[in-house]
């Protein structure tokens, strides 16, 4: 038999906002940035020999805590490390990819001898790419895990939560976020971005290009919230300094899943259509792009976030041929083929053209993944030279203020993406960045900036902070 | 672009995402209507579905076969859902929120954990651009609105004509007297859940060409759903119909004219005016 009870609207209404919580819970609400590059000290060589070690072999999926020790155990205590990462919710596809880097780079590790001869143990825990408990995985790690460092998080509003927690339970923090955040002041003495350079470095490189190739009337699409902000303010900033004009300004909330009602909003005088989306509607947002302009477009530049994880081959993408992309690192291994990165692709696992080697479907997003391999070989180079041995004031001290006093990563295998000038004031690296061009369904990069191109003079001062 | 264009693209745009919208609402209001009870995990029948065509275009090479596995599999496993859950907690309305909470989280994250976290898409199975004096338009989203419609056309002929649509009609008015006339209310349940979910399933495969198949993609067809299904009224096909379309002309016009977030307040605005002034909906039967 069934129940005689009655739906009411206001049971209704109840639903709808506990399917708002639950979505809010596993979607997450906003969408964040991710990014750039770094650099750590010298390694390298092209021919460096190291026993190759399958990342799938510990590549599980559990959904709680985990614990990894991957690659040969050395011996002595482990050093442990906190890995935040985005595995489910708005930046799940970012956080695969994140994970299977991080496991490559602490299997190689581990293989080399661990961090001052002490293996690395590796505890994951999935965020949800939700602020809320970003900063509950940074507690959980410091009073639980009583982790040493802390590695990600990657989405801008994950680590605008995160690393304030971290910086107040005083235990270093990497942000491997494109985001402006580190850099902005905003943070604390015990967060860095040693491991990518910043939206503020990257839109200042590629700014001139633009204006030199493209146009100088630009109108730019870019996503609600701070990451898409960091965008709007840099790069305006950098093009109208070099006499670009900023036609119109498009935000896009990014839980948006259609767009051609946005596109009348483009001046008809635009000469460049400048786009950074991010989140899993971004085919779409290229797609509508492409029917509502057709051959009519202006010229279009976009930053690879927009299209991260996805094929450039994907059905009803071929309106984006002949436009142009940043790119930190570029997906086709010929836009930038050095022994280190080629070396790295093989570790990570990832083909030629940026997907897995065992499904090309599964397309990596690989303009920003490195910053994780990266970050780990500074976090070791900065132990050894420090004498960091254990959780304590002065052990912490000593290894902030070696970390600060880095000037250069120099590029190797340690470092694939090139060579990175640390800022140790302001706790961020810069480094060279790429322009790629549609051509035939694939990226081919035409352009590599100079890492002076992306260094900006800034007031922040984090070595004056306390510690 | 003139004041004329902005508006016809508003318009058009919003039709579109109204007519799709209406077709996943429609399944919702199904089982809203019939059964009393508040599906949370609608939007995941739609999510199936564009995961199951995706599967089905890019292994089997044909659209048109995930167009039939995947509504096919998406009835199936309501009905089984149906029978083992609701079934067993007899439709009691809170319950059934919390035991649909739950099967929208178990259906997400296995999707999550077998189909993986990317967005892809597949090849829609004809393509043109409709190419407007002032702008371009995609033909086969333009297409799939109109087959949206005729298949809630057919949805009607199914209420209104068929002996099941008169079990479901009969139910909706009155359960327990249906039952005393010898309807067998248990199955008219299951046939009507499953109905809901395959409408979902079948605006998800639908969607797919131009969406892309996503785990999390459930949440705002859901939302939506239950915005449509409250200003058009319980378990009315009309009401659900012409609620999709305001709901989607305001989105369309007001976001060409201000801003999507703003269409998005008006929409909400309107929900809540709708319940304060006729708590049934437009075309919502009084009980």
């Amino acid at each position: 038999m069934v129940s005689g009870d009655k739906i009411s609207r206001r049971k209704a209404l109840k639903a709808i906002s506990n399917a708002a919580a639950a979505g809010a819970i596993v979607g997450a609400g906003v969408v964040g940035a991710i990014g750039g590059f770094m650099a750590g000290s010298t390694t390298g060589g092209a021919q460096q020999t190291v026993t190759e070690t399958r990342t799938r072999e510990v590549t599980k999926t559990v959904t709680a805590t985990e614990t990894v020790t991957a690659g040969a155990p050395t011996g002595g205590n482990p050093i442990k490390i906190g890995f935040e990462v985005h595995r489910t919710g708005i930046g799940a596809v970012y956080g695969k990819w994140y994970e299977r880097t991080t496991l490559a780079a602490v299997n190689l590790i581990n293989e080399m001898g661990g961090i001052d001869g002490r293996p690395i143990e590796l505890i994951i825990e999935d965020d949800g790419t939700d602020p809320q408990r970003g900063a509950q995985v940074v507690e959980k790690f410091a009073l639980e895990h009583k982790v040493d460092f802390i590695l990600g998080a990657l989405f801008s509003n994950v680590v605008l939560a995160a690393a304030p927690r971290a910086g107040e339970l005083k235990i270093p923090y990497f942000a491997v976020s494109e985001g402006y955040h580190v850099p902005s002041g905003k943070l604390n003495r015990y967060s860095f971005q040693p491991g990518i350079t910043d939206v503020r470095s990257q839109t200042q490189a590629v700014a001139g290009w633009i204006v030199e190739n493209l146009g100088k009337k630009i109108t730019m699409i870019f996503p609600d919230y701070a990451f898409g902000y960091n965008h709007r303010d840099w790069f305006g900033k950098a093009a109208r300094d070099l006499g670009g004009e900023i036609l119109e300004l498009i935000p896009i909330p990014p839980t948006e899943t259609t767009f051609t009602k946005y596109f009348p909003k483009v001046p008809a005088d635009t000469e460049v259509l400048y786009h950074v989306m991010v989140g899993p509607a971004v085919l779409t947002f290229v797609k509508e792009m492409g029917e509502f302009f057709g051959a009519k477009r202006p010229e279009i530049f976009g930053f690879i976030d927009s299209l991260e994880g996805v094929a450039i081959d994907s059905p009803g993408l071929e309106f984006l041929e002949g436009t142009y992309f940043w790119e930190a690192f570029p997906r086709y291994l010929d836009g930038y083929d050095t022994p280190y990165h080629r070396f790295f692709r093989e570790k990570v696992g990832v083909d030629e053209n940026g997907a897995d080697v065992n499904d090309p479907k599964s397309v990596a997003t690989y303009s920003h993944m490195f910053s994780c391999w990266e970050t780990l070989f500074i976090i070791k180079e900065t132990v050894e030279q420090s004498g960091y041995t254990r959780r304590s004031p002065e052990d912490y001290r000593a290894f902030i203020e070696t970390l600060e006093n880095f000037r250069w990563f120099n590029e190797g295998n340690q470092h694939p993406q090139g060579a990175k000038l640390f800022n140790g004031r302001l706790h961020q690296c810069f480094g060279q960045q790429f322009i790629s061009r549609v051509e035939n369904g694939r990226l081919k990069t035409v352009y590599r900036t100079k890492i002076e191109d992306s260094v900006y003079e800034s007031d922040v001062d984090y070595t004056k902070q306390p510690l | 672009m003139s004041l004329e264009v902005t508006l016809f693209l508003g318009l058009l745009d919003g039709v579109v995402f109204g007519l799709i919208m209406a077709l996943i609402a429609l399944g919702l209001s199904i089982a809203f209507g019939v059964m009393r009870i508040v599906n949370v995990a609608h939007g995941e029948f739609y999510m199936l579905g564009a995961v199951i065509a995706w599967y089905a275009t890019t292994y089997l090479g044909n659209f048109i076969l995930g167009l039939i596995i995947a509504p096919a599999a998406v009835t199936g496993l309501a009905a089984a859902v149906e029978r083992t859950v609701l079934r067993k907690i007899n439709y009691n309305p809170e319950s059934t929120i919390v035991a649909t909470i739950g099967l929208l989280y178990i259906i997400q994250q296995l999707v999550l954990a077998i189909y993986g976290p990317y967005a892809y898409n597949v090849e829609p199975p004809f393509y043109f651009r409709v190419d407007f004096p002032w702008f371009g338009y995609s033909g086969y989203k333009l297409s799939i609105a109109v087959v949206s419609l005729l298949i809630m056309g057919l949805t009607a002929l199914f209420i209104f004509k068929t002996r099941l649509g008169l079990y479901m009609r009969a139910t909706q008015q009155d359960r327990e007297i249906a039952q005393a006339f010898g309807v067998p209310v248990g199955r008219v349940y299951m046939a009507s859940f499953a109905l809901g979910a395959a409408l979902a399933a079948i605006a998800g495969v639908l969607v797919v060409p131009f969406l892309q198949a996503y785990y999390l993609m459930g949440l705002e067809a859901l939302l939506i759903s239950f915005m449509i299904v409250i200003i058009g009224g319980l378990g009315s096909l009309k009401g659900t119909l012409v609620a999709a379309l305001i709901i989607g002309v305001i989105d369309g016009v007001v976001s060409v004219f201000f801003s999507p977030t703003l269409a998005k307040i008006v929409g909400s605005v309107l929900v809540a005016a709708v319940l304060l002034v006729k708590p049934t909906g437009l075309f919502g039967a009084e009980r």
